[in-house]
């Protein structure tokens, strides 16, 4: 079969470096997509990007469809034919529909009834007509953020300023606000020129030679490549950061590694300090020493040639020397307030409009790793650097380098409180109680940082709450699923026996002030909010869906306690007896659901043996309750089977007098709600 | 080159591409975008190109001329092409060409900058402009103004002035930039950087501003009910720039502050809406011939 390469490539101006990845790859996948529902064989795919360019290189595409005999069903043979035996206008109809006559008409069997068929050759279509409708997959890529630009209605990532779409030799004409498709692109902005395409294999090598690497990771490996040629001559390290090295060349056409200097006397800026503004401001890497000591320079990556270097380091030099220099006077004049200053200020920096200042907030974050503390029953020292954490870890906020660079805040709050001579493990809990600061980030390590992050997140969440913030759907502007997932994280790695719903219940008593719903209310909108951030938590551990389902309808407890049980039941479910155990505890929780009065049980009601025997077990199981593990009470219950069935097999519940009735309904109701403390065994499947 | 010829320079550049040189607008400002040449021409759908030099009053950023970078006035120079052209990145490289600045020989780099100025309802997105690591040009399309879409979209280059400059002349301290041959940054700003910082953060009558705060506030008000939009627009300029005074005197608490940026946003709204409406029942003069007009009306 004939095929022909196929080139895509969408000329835009400069596209930000943190959206490229995703829409090349939903490019690549599109174009795929559109081949295969097309049903046309296609060899491999390459896929190209730049800051100013999105490509896709197919090889080998089928020059058209094959030709495929189809069969159309028609109406019933009983409408088709009337009486004598003639063709009705519906059969006449059907086959003009289709371009033939009734002489090509047979008979098949569906479901037991008798149609009328034909048989059609449908012509494979051509490629290039196919790809006429290309212009739909260029518009339907989706981003984050769109923009309009001239008079055009298209909302895009950036403005289309060249289209290059070939088949074989062939230009696919196409047409985007006022863009024309065509076999011209562009290589570097100043390095290149205007490149005429003769088939889409030349693509990659034609664009190089207009100074373009416009394989991403070529391009990347480039950088590297050339970091390490830097480390070898000078004998440096340059640790290489991830999202760093992705963000700058995605910023870059035609890589070109150089390094600049700082005077040493800036060194004696925090590291921080040092690398947030070469990293985040001026997307340099730092260089270290073998020790791992910062060095006083920095590396940059230019997008051109070798050329007129030393410009371009001079031009560098001179924009870090202004940032370093207003960074140092900063941390000198930070210095000159007390942590006590910082706090009175606290006193006028409003958190939110509805629930008050940061001081505020402070006061309510120390009180609840107070309980905590308390709760844990750790000792004074613990609990006493707690307590100062949680008044002061959000002091470093009002100072100017945090104000100048907002992602420093803790890590300052570590070294001013430091300076001022706070004792080492307040400080580094300062820094600690921002953590988890993402899903992959690290947890905190010691106790006071662990508490006062626990504290000042379930606070933050539930003051949101309090004032009816809660996420929908993609809306999370405070990022508190975020922080939920990091509560969650911390108390499950930790293994805390920590009350989680008594944590909630001291978090919204204390934020009684500016409630705007009930305290039941707000409760209940938590622990729906919390209930899929236990899920997601048991989804990763490999519980089964109705596992999950059954403990978190019960009371977390401690988080400990809920991923006890679910894998407990997780293991447990390929036991031999484990359909009968479920079934026993489930009768008891269906039946006690027709319990309308709860009253205190009285044994002289009891009418058999069974009954006074399932009351003794339930006296008893009540008595070891609280000296077991999660495991002991799940033996414990699973020991009742026998009794329940008994129970069961000898006692009638819903009898007429009403006073015996309550009485066995009661037992059971109370009964039910210890087992199902543990978990609704009844949404437990067993087959 | 001096300022004053990267000025001219760029005056005749941007002249050539068809855009009206006007001179800076005469209340005080915080940016070159609140200029009604570009806050007010870049809503409706008549074409607009204008380029001029901003002075930009940013009272919280006064440091007595003592520091080396940051000043109570800065100066813009600001262009507005209305709608965007195609070829809008080629030509401002041309201008930096004209400056002298030979992108063979330097890094440029468009770097994403989203750019919001919550206080007008505007925003746009687009990049700085990055030359050898240093930002010297705020490069937008306008996609929001006074809470308003655009339609058609206006492209803003907002190019600071002392930054270019102070790379041009190589020099570290804006202070010892040449105006002209001879004649310093310092020469001519120097005693009033100082005197307006000590009196956005010392002497301003604290009370008399708040109380100018309402009452410029009332008349804009007035103005609008009259429909006369620009008077009604210089007054919240006022309002934006007692604004600024206040908050650099630290008079306005973090919760007050929403409060003022949200009074001065509703006006300028209200100053937004009630030009498009203005400039309709003109028939929008400017707009070229009767197929846009068409078009507008949709």
């Amino acid at each position: 079969m004939q095929t022909n390469d196929f080139l895509l490539e969408i000329g835009l101006e400069e596209v930000p470096a943190r959206f490229i990845h995703d829409a090349q790859k939903q490019l690549v996948s599109k174009i795929e997509q559109l081949f295969q529902d097309k049903d046309l064989s296609f060899g491999p795919v390459h896929s190209f990007s730049t800051p100013r360019r999105f490509a896709v290189l197919v090889e080998n595409v089928a020059a058209k469809q094959l030709d495929i005999e189809e069969e159309v069903k028609g109406p019933s043979k009983k409408v088709a034919l009337d009486e004598e035996g003639n063709w009705t206008k519906a059969a006449i109809g059907f086959t003009k529909g289709q371009g033939k006559t009734t002489e090509d008409i047979y008979f098949k069997e569906v479901k037991g009834i008798e149609y009328v068929f034909v048989k059609k050759h449908k012509k494979g279509e051509e490629t290039v007509r196919i790809l006429q409708n290309l212009d739909e997959v260029i518009t339907s890529l989706t981003f984050a953020k769109n923009m309009k630009w001239g008079n055009f209605d298209l909302r895009y990532i950036r403005p289309i300023r060249w289209l290059v779409a070939l088949y074989g030799n062939k230009v696919i004409d196409l047409e985007i606000t006022n863009i024309k498709s065509g076999r011209t692109t562009y290589g570097h902005r100043f390095l290149g020129g205007k490149i005429l395409l003769k088939d889409p294999r030349e693509y990659e090598d034609q664009l190089l030679s207009q100074h373009v690497i416009v394989d991403q990771q070529k391009r990347k490996e480039a950088i590297v490549t050339q970091l390490q040629q830097l480390e070898e001559q000078h004998d440096w390290v340059i640790p290489i950061d991830e999202d760093l090295l992705e963000e700058v060349t995605n910023l870059v056409e035609y890589p070109t590694v150089l390094h600049g200097s700082f005077d040493e006397e800036f060194l004696q800026l925090p590291n921080p300090v040092l690398i947030t503004t070469m990293k985040e401001h001026q997307r340099y890497f730092p260089v270290q020493n073998t020790e791992g000591k910062l060095l006083p320079y920095f590396v940059t990556v230019r997008n051109g040639d070798h050329r007129h270097l030393d410009t371009v380091r001079r031009g560098n030099e001179k924009v870090l020397r202004a940032r370093l220099k207003d960074a140092v006077f900063f941390y000198q004049e930070d210095q000159k307030l007390s942590i006590s200053n910082c706090l009175e200020k606290l006193k006028h920096v409003v958190y939110h409009d509805d629930i008050g200042t940061y001081s505020e907030k402070l006061s309510r974050v120390r009180k609840l790793s107070e309980y905590i503390s308390s709760e844990m029953k750790q000792s004074e020292e613990t609990k006493q650097n707690i307590l100062r954490t949680a008044e002061i870890c959000k002091f470093d906020l009002v100072t100017q380098m945090v104000g100048e660079f907002p992602e420093l805040q803790g890590i300052m709050g570590e070294v001013y409180a430091q300076i001022h001579g706070e004792n080492k493990d307040v400080a580094k809990a300062i820094r600690e109680h921002y953590l988890p600061k993402h899903a992959d980030d690290e947890l905190p390590e010691s106790e006071i940082g662990i508490v006062v992050s626990i504290a000042d997140k379930i606070d933050t969440i539930v003051s949101l709450f309090a004032v009816g913030l809660i996420p929908t759907g993609s809306q999370d502007p405070y990022g508190l699923r975020r922080q939920a997932a990091g509560v969650v994280r911390i108390l499950a790695e930790h293994n805390w026996q920590l009350s989680f719903e008594g944590l909630l219940n001291e978090s919204i008593a204390l934020t009684g002030p500016f409630q705007k719903q009930s305290k039941e209310e707000i409760f209940s909108d938590l622990q729906e909010f919390f209930r899929l951030r236990f899920k997601h938590l048991l989804d990763e551990k490999g519980i089964r869906y109705d596992i999950t389902d059954a403990v978190l309808s019960s009371p977390v407890m401690t988080v400990r306690s809920l991923i006890e049980r679910a894998e407990l039941l997780q293991e447990m479910k390929d036991e031999p007896t484990f359909k009968t155990d479920m079934e026993a505890l489930s009768r008891v929780i269906h039946i006690a659901e027709k319990c309308e009065v709860e009253v205190s049980i009285q044994p002289e009601l009891f009418e058999n043996e069974t009954e006074h025997n399932l009351y003794e077990q339930y006296v008893k199981l009540m008595d070891h309750l609280n000296r077991t593990d999660s495991k002991g009470y799940y033996r414990l219950l699973i020991g009742l089977k026998d009794s329940i069935n008994d129970f069961f097999d000898r006692t009638m519940v819903m009898v007429e007098n009403e006073q015996i009735r309550n009485n066995r309904l009661s037992l059971l109701k109370q009964l039910s709600n210890v087992i199902l403390s543990f978990a609704h065994f009844q949404h437990i499947s067993v087959k | 080159m001096n300022i004053q010829e990267m000025i001219l320079t760029l005056q005749k550049h941007w002249s050539n591409q068809g855009c009206l040189l006007l001179q800076a607008y005469d209340v005080e400002k915080g940016a070159g975008t609140m200029s009604p040449y570009t806050f007010l021409r870049s809503i409706g759908p008549e074409p607009w190109k204008v380029a001029y030099v901003e002075p930009s009053r940013r009272p919280a950023d006064g440091r007595y001329g003592e520091n080396p970078n940051r000043l109570y006035q800065h100066h813009q120079f600001q262009v507005i092409m209305k709608p965007s052209p195609d070829n809008i990145q080629e030509i401002y490289l041309d201008s930096l060409r004209a400056l002298g600045i030979d992108p063979l020989e330097h890094d440029i780099r468009f770097v994403e900058d989203n750019w919001e100025n919550p206080s007008l309802g505007c925003a746009g997105l687009g990049w700085e402009v990055w030359l050898d690591g240093m930002e010297i040009t705020q490069f937008t399309y306008f996609q929001q103004v006074g809470g308003l879409e655009c339609k058609p979209v206006s492209v803003e280059i907002t190019y600071g002035i002392e930054r270019l400059a102070s790379y041009i002349q190589d020099k570290e301290n804006v202070f010892d930039l040449e105006w002209t041959d001879g004649v310093t940054y310092r020469d001519i700003f120097g005693q009033t950087e100082y005197e307006h910082s000590k009196y956005s953060f010392e002497t301003s009558d604290t009370n008399m501003l708040f109380q100018l705060f309402n009452v410029f506030e009332r008349e804009a008000q007035r103005q609008l009910d009259a429909g006369l939009v620009h008077p009604a627009y210089d007054y919240v300029l006022k309002c934006s720039h007692i604004f600024n005074l206040l908050d650099a005197k630290g008079a306005i608490s973090v919760t007050e502050r929403t409060g003022f940026i949200s009074r001065v946003r509703n006006l300028a709204r209200s100053v937004a809406k009630t030009y498009y409406r203005e400039r309709e029942s003109l028939g929008f003069p400017m707009l070229l011939n009767g197929k846009e007009k068409e078009h507008a009306n949709e």
